[in-house]
């Protein structure tokens, strides 16, 4: 047998001793995976029969797809102090990620073919996992008029949003969703009524008021997605909901599925693992938008994603400096980061809070985000690209934000125990993440 | 009762007989303001840097007379005059008092919880001296000592905040120290100022007026401004006074003890009545003078001052 070397891998290797997860299933007995020229050849349980290729041995780790996260901020062009598609895509690696959808609230924003393309440019370079840029609904995310998805789908964007704003206009936002029609790629709603979050920097509600501070009421968040839903319903377009937070939204979201609205949804790590009371000391690394709520909408979110109301976990990855997190809690910027812990909080919140079983929660991290864009992989299937991601279920860490591989650290997990660690990462067949700290 | 912590930064932290040891306290430094020397030099050698980034009179005179009374060394940081428009961050103006070894910061600040991440990163004492909406704490403590020296226990008196509580930091200090003191407390005012979940710390909320005050012990009335409102929450004055001003219409059927309290400013003919105001009923200058008595006080005791020190000096 070939020595195997971490730091030169093969074109064809096999992994051996790991248990793998493909849809439904996750094996008890331990498999392996063959890979080939980036391609899994071949997977099973039991060992691999095919001799004499070098082999990684998997020390029993689980062996997934690789993770697809659908709302992530890199913050270029424009804000490269936060994050770069390259530092991103290096914590999308550690985070087990092998694809990410990037959203078009940068500066200027991504509202023109040329602009995916640069996303995708600097994705390729960096070559540490797929990056689909999303477009702008309206021209610098105005909400005035509708940008040219056709010829920005031409060049890769896998769906249109405004996100960070709401698409004010209910016209606007109802002609967006009759494009998809033709167009088969989804609007995702940053569902949110400006005029009630008003001043607003954390959740409306008892906590908001004994701190202090101005709330978002639910409302701002459920009549939102109440028009979206609508609208969807209306034009038949497809709508993807982001960052649900409310009950009230999980509700109407529920039903409209009942009712064959195409309609689909997605939850952060922190909105189904942490409510408002977080924001007691004014840190300013609570402070996202929408923001944290009550426990019983996070148990509504948690519920959504039990029964498939939300069909999937993204992480809003929304990178800060330093600096702008060290203002006071009603002047810092909205956004925590997500990338590198989402595995960690959806083990520790939903697996082990027995709210799910680990097969269901890498399916919410894996082919259903992947169904919603329409984006390769999400499955390990013979034939198909060798992107998987080993990790271990059961190794307990402490969150060390200068452990960190985004360029910024406002993680809402700092210092914070959480179990489940990302041990290595394969693009292709290419190691894009090993883990230092952990085995092998 | 030594007051045994580095920073007051809200009522909410404070125990019941932290409170009371306080306002003892208070009482002993009202009591020396009738000498004809009004200064007692414990404080001497010591520095106090007063950083208001909200405008303020009333407070920061307070204050700063406290101070000059027990013979500190006195720094003005105002926030037109300072960097704190430039937009430094909060962590850079606390390092630059840190390295300027200061002996205690008191702190106005426009952001709920700026007094909080102060004191969380100075060596030095922190007084919070209101921050954005969330406490006031001496204007909380001047205000119990006031109703203490009418009313004596507060234990079941009931008193009634009446104003824009949302937007109150007034009412959220007066809610945390009356109800640590066994005070009952009402909240009155328009529904759009009045806070979701507020309830929930130990409080009655009453939106009829008359109702609100029939058997109250004190009113607390707060300053309203409508014009400082984003989302309109009430049509106009004229609607508010009509509605929820202290009228002598009102103050007529208050109990015939019952008095009125304001922190001022006031609004005179909004919130409340000009004849209330300058009328037999209220004590707003009972608070004004209590303010400095109680502002003594808390720098004294946090400087670790001994209580009893002034002990002799109430016979006099």
């Amino acid at each position: 047998m070939a020595a195997w070397s971490w730091d030169r891998i093969s074109a064809e290797y096999i992994v051996t001793n790991v248990k793998l997860c493909r849809g439904a299933k996750l094996s008890r007995r331990k498999g392996f995976l063959h890979v080939r020229r980036g391609v899994i050849e071949a997977l099973g349980s039991g060992a691999p029969t095919v001799e004499g290729l070098p082999r990684l041995d998997g020390q029993g780790l689980v062996c997934a797809p690789g993770f697809i996260d659908l709302h992530v901020h890199f913050r270029e062009p424009g804000q490269e102090e936060k994050e770069t598609v390259a530092t991103g895509s290096r914590a999308a690696a550690a985070g087990g990620f092998t694809g990410v959808v990037t959203m078009p609230n940068t500066v200027p924003a991504v509202d023109n073919p040329g602009l995916v393309r640069y996303i995708i440019d600097r994705g390729k370079e960096a070559n540490l996992c797929r990056v689909y840029p999303t477009g702008a609904i309206s021209p610098g995310r105005a909400g005035e008029a509708l940008t040219e998805f056709g010829s920005m789908i031409e060049v890769g964007a896998v769906g249109f949003t405004d996100d960070g704003s709401p698409v004010t206009s209910g016209a606007l936002m109802s002609n967006a969703l009759k494009m998809t029609r033709m167009h088969n790629v989804p609007i995702i709603s940053h569902a949110e009524d400006l005029s009630l979050t008003g001043p607003g920097v954390m959740h409306g509600g008892y906590w908001s008021s004994r701190l202090g501070l101005p709330g978002i009421p639910r409302a701002s968040e459920d009549a939102a997605v109440f028009r979206d839903v609508e609208l969807a319903r209306a034009t038949g377009g497809h709508l993807h909901v982001a960052h649900v937070s409310t009950r009230g939204a999980v509700q109407i979201i529920r039903r409209a599925k009942e009712e064959g609205v195409h309609v689909t949804a997605e939850a952060t790590p922190h909105h189904f693992s942490q409510d408002h009371a977080c924001c007691r000391d004014y840190s300013p690394l609570f402070k996202m938008s929408p923001p944290l709520r009550e426990p019983d909408d996070v148990a509504a979110v948690v519920e959504g994603l039990v029964d498939g109301t939300i069909d999937c976990i993204a992480t809003d990855h929304a990178p800060h400096t330093a600096t702008e997190k060290e203002y006071q809690f009603d002047q810092a910027p909205f956004g925590v980061t997500g990338l590198e812990t989402a595995l960690a909080v959806g083990i520790t919140h939903l697996v082990r809070d027995g709210r799910m079983d680990l097969e269901h929660l890498v399916r919410c991290m894996t082919e259903k985000p992947a169904a919603i864009m329409n984006l390769p992989g999400g499955r390990l299937e013979e034939g198909s690209d060798a992107d998987f991601v080993l990790f271990d279920p059961d190794h307990e860490w402490v969150v060390d934000p200068d452990r960190f591989h985004s360029r910024s650290r406002n993680s809402s997990y700092c210092g914070e125990s959480l179990t489940g660690k990302v041990v290595a990462t394969f693009l292709r067949g290419r190691l894009t993440h090993r883990d230092e700290t952990g085995s092998p | 009762m030594i007051l045994n912590r580095k920073d007051v930064l809200g009522l909410e932290d404070l125990e019941a007989e932290e409170i009371l040891s306080i306002l003892d306290m208070s009482e002993r430094f009202r009591a020396v303001f009738d000498r004809p020397v009004r200064g007692v030099p414990i404080m001497r050698g010591r520095t106090v840097v007063n950083l208001f980034h909200e405008p303020s009179t009333r407070t920061r005179i307070s204050f700063e007379l406290a101070e000059k009374r027990l013979s500190a060394d006195i720094i003005n940081f105002q926030a037109a005059s300072s960097s704190l428009r430039k937009g430094e961050t909060l962590r850079d103006t606390a390092e630059n008092l840190q390295a300027m070894r200061i002996d205690m910061l008191v702190v106005r600040h426009a952001s709920a919880g700026a007094a909080h991440y102060l004191a969380r990163v100075l060596k030095c004492s922190v007084i919070n001296a209101g921050d954005g909406a969330h406490e006031h704490p001496t204007q909380g403590l001047l205000d119990i000592m006031t109703m203490r020296q009418r009313l004596g226990d507060l234990r079941g008196k009931k008193v009634t905040i009446i104003g824009d509580i949302a937007h109150s930091r007034v009412a959220r200090s007066n809610i945390w120290g009356l109800t640590k003191l066994g005070a009952e407390v009402t909240l009155c005012g328009p529904p759009t100022m009045v806070p979701g979940g507020i309830d929930r710390l130990g409080v009655t909320v009453e939106y009829d007026l008359r109702r609100a005050v029939a058997q109250a012990d004190v009113l607390n009335v707060l300053r309203i401004q409508l014009e400082r409102h984003e989302s309109k929450s009430f049509p106009s004055n004229r609607e508010y006074h009509k509605l929820f001003g202290i009228t002598e219409d009102v103050v007529r059927g208050l109990k015939p003890e019952a008095f009125v309290m304001h922190p001022g400013p006031m609004n005179r003919d909004v919130e409340i009545a000009s004849e209330v105001a300058d009328g037999p009923r209220q004590v707003i200058l009972d608070q004004v003078a209590n303010g400095v008595a109680v502002r003594m006080a808390l720098i004294y005791l946090l400087s670790g001052g001994d209580p009893g020190a002034l002990a002799g000096g109430d016979a006099e």
